[in-house]
């Protein structure tokens, strides 16, 4: 039992996701229940598998038996337990949450949404844990198609929000598609690690340049790195919340998370760094999308639009910490995935419980609403202090990280961290401002009680960014020990 | 030289053709049926690099062949069939979405979508 759990993350979700429409014939009231039971199996067996790999090392499961490179291979290191367990987390606490939420905002047409909300976590799922890469395009494909139709039962202008999503991500999805089949018909192998072997000898090629550049384009549209972003500020503003919170607390995480398998393990550190300058283009981006994304929302009165463009502008920082490529940048990059995750999440979270509540997400609207709800709203404080990257919450250390890694990066390394923490002063600009108007100010609002199950998930996430804050300690011996992993090709550090 | 190229890789020269079709209609086109027509084409024409890069010239299928033989590598058309899978559900899940923006907005033409939203 316990050797099948790398596959059984993935096949709980299916089964799930199959028998959630059933259930929902049976009895309407036990779905939800149902998928947080689903979430939450996903979330034990993700920390048992982080446990695992800490205690006894890598864990490659073999589909079936069959041997990789002929079989499909899950592999599992440590980087892979670690985002299994912040996405099936952040999943599980969203599913508690989205009772209530989905209630409120699309009354009638929550039961095909716990169906899709499973899928889209087993696709998030699956992307992390597979180590084939055609796998990783099918669970691409299964996640984005469970979010574009998850975004769709928002308000009037979702339609069209996850409409362009669609064609964007089938855009991406498919260069993704063109690159594996470059790489493909190159080596005759769709295994990652089988494919790092054979791939040194014909890097001189270009076709393999071709390939690289179609699937980091391609995974670049997925994360929403800067300037390839446009899907994502109105599918985060017109989704349901709960589903916003999902999008942007995991599925761009997972993203980055592919963009770094695939320069990392599959492509050799060596051929982006040095070869061709992939790195270096990437950290140039990231950082023109760090200073876009933060005017893009200094504007916003949309307080959801103004979250969906902090994405992506911290986007940037993780991609910036990564393509560094040195070992603090890079720690610093995968531990903002952490941190980020969790304060974009419950950022969501908060802002639905206030649209719930006062009808609106407008800050001039809701000045003064936190007062009402005080634990949504000092959460709220909490998480927007956090994303500015105020000491003592989770992302102060990461975003600090970030910056000295940067800097060890020569002349332009130190421009990049001159340009982070000007943004950083930047970012104070539109995330003040929203914690007082929304915390601090006086405003007459009715009384609202907030349910407990909606109230719960965003003090989880709350607490956690306080506690990753004063204790960066626990995530950083396994952030640590992932960029080790990674990092050990790179030299320098 | 060229007509080397020309005649003896077509099939990925049809490819690219079509791709660029394909990509034309998803970006310039305004009505939401013609862009799923062109995302249809791109990620069609994708398969047909797929099929066409495994095709070897009188190769046979890999089944029960009693003496050596020439044959298909099977591989990419198994992966092409459950691209196919994915990319009939993507187009499902488009038209679904045009028949709920054609109730909303009575039309499908994007820039009168946008004036009315």
């Amino acid at each position: 039992m316990i050797e099948h759990f790398p596959v059984l993350i993935i096949a709980v979700g299916l089964l799930g996701a199959f028998f959630t429409p059933i259930i929902g014939l049976i009895r309407k009231e036990l779905c939800s229940p149902w998928a947080s039971l689903i979430t939450l199996l996903q979330f034990l067996i993700s920390i048992f598998l982080l446990y695992q790999v800490l205690a006894a090392g890598n864990i490659s499961y073999w589909l079936g038996g069959w041997q990789p490179p002929w079989g499909i291979e899950y592999a599992i290191d440590i980087l892979n337990a670690f985002v299994l367990v912040l996405v099936a987390g952040v999943c599980f606490s969203v599913s508690i949450y989205a009772k209530k939420s989905l209630g409120f905002e699309v009354p009638g047409k929550e039961l095909p949404l716990y169906t899709l909300y499973i899928l889209l976590s087993t696709g998030m799922l699956g992307i992390v844990v597979t180590g084939d890469i055609f796998n990783l395009y099918v669970f691409l494909e299964i996640g984005s198609l469970a979010a574009y139709a998850l975004i769709a039962v928002g308000d009037r202008q979702s339609l069209m929000a996850s409409f362009n999503y669609m064609i964007m991500g089938t855009i991406s999805a498919s260069f993704i598609l063109l690159g594996i089949g470059y790489l493909y018909v190159m080596t005759g192998t769709l295994n990652m690690a089988d494919l790092s072997e054979r791939l040194p000898e014909l890097y001189g090629r270009p076709v393999i340049l071709v390939a690289l550049a179609l699937l980091v384009v391609g995974l670049s549209i997925k994360t929403a790195l800067f300037p390839l972003h446009t899907w994502l500020p109105d599918a985060y503003t017109h989704a349901p919340s709960a589903v916003s919170a999902m999008l942007a607390g995991t599925f761009t995480k997972v993203g980055i998370y592919a963009l770094i398998r695939v320069m990392f393990t599959v492509i050799s550190p060596e051929y982006v760094i040095e070869t061709v300058p992939v790195m270096n283009i990437l950290s140039w981006v990231a950082a023109a999308g760090i200073v876009a994304g933060s005017v893009l929302a200094i504007a916003q009165y949309d307080i959801k639009r103004m979250l969906a463009y902090s994405s992506v502008s911290q986007i940037g920082y993780i991609i910036l910490g990564v393509s560094m490529a040195n070992k603090l940048a890079m720690t610093g990059g995968i531990l903002h995935i952490l941190s980020h995750s969790l304060m974009k999440g419950g950022a969501f979270l908060a802002v639905g419980v206030l649209q719930n509540s006062f009808g609106s997400r407008d800050l001039i609207a809701l000045r003064g609403a936190g007062r009402k709800v005080p634990l949504v709203g000092v959460s709220f404080g909490v998480f927007v202090l956090g994303l500015a990257g105020v000491p003592l919450t989770a992302g102060f250390l990461s975003k600090l990280l970030i910056v000295t890694g940067s800097v060890q990066g020569g002349v332009y390394g130190v421009f990049l961290a001159v340009a982070l923490i000007a943004n950083s002063v930047l970012s104070l600009a539109y995330y003040v401002p929203a914690m007082n108007r929304i915390v601090f100010a006086e405003g007459a609002h009715p009384a609202r009680r907030v349910p407990w199950t909606m109230q719960g998930p965003i003090v989880a996430l709350a607490v956690a960014t306080v506690l990753f804050g004063v204790f960066p300690e626990l995530p950083l011996q396994v952030v640590g020990a992932a960029s080790d992993a990674l990092a050990g090709f790179l030299g320098g550090g | 030289m060229i007509q080397d190229i020309i005649f003896a890789k077509y099939n990925y020269i049809i490819y690219i053709t079509l791709m660029t079709i394909g990509f034309y209609g998803m970006i310039g086109k305004r009505n939401l049926i013609k862009k799923l027509i062109g995302m249809s084409i791109f990620q069609y024409s994708i398969f047909l690099f797929y099929i066409s890069a495994a095709d070897v010239s009188g190769g046979t299928a890999p089944i029960l062949l009693k003496e050596p033989a020439v044959y298909v590598n099977p591989l990419p058309h198994v992966l092409i069939l459950t691209a196919i899978v994915v990319a009939v559900s993507t187009l499902a899940v488009g038209l679904s979405l045009a028949i709920r923006i054609h109730r909303e907005f009575g039309t499908l033409d994007e820039d009168k979508i946008i004036e009315l939203s």
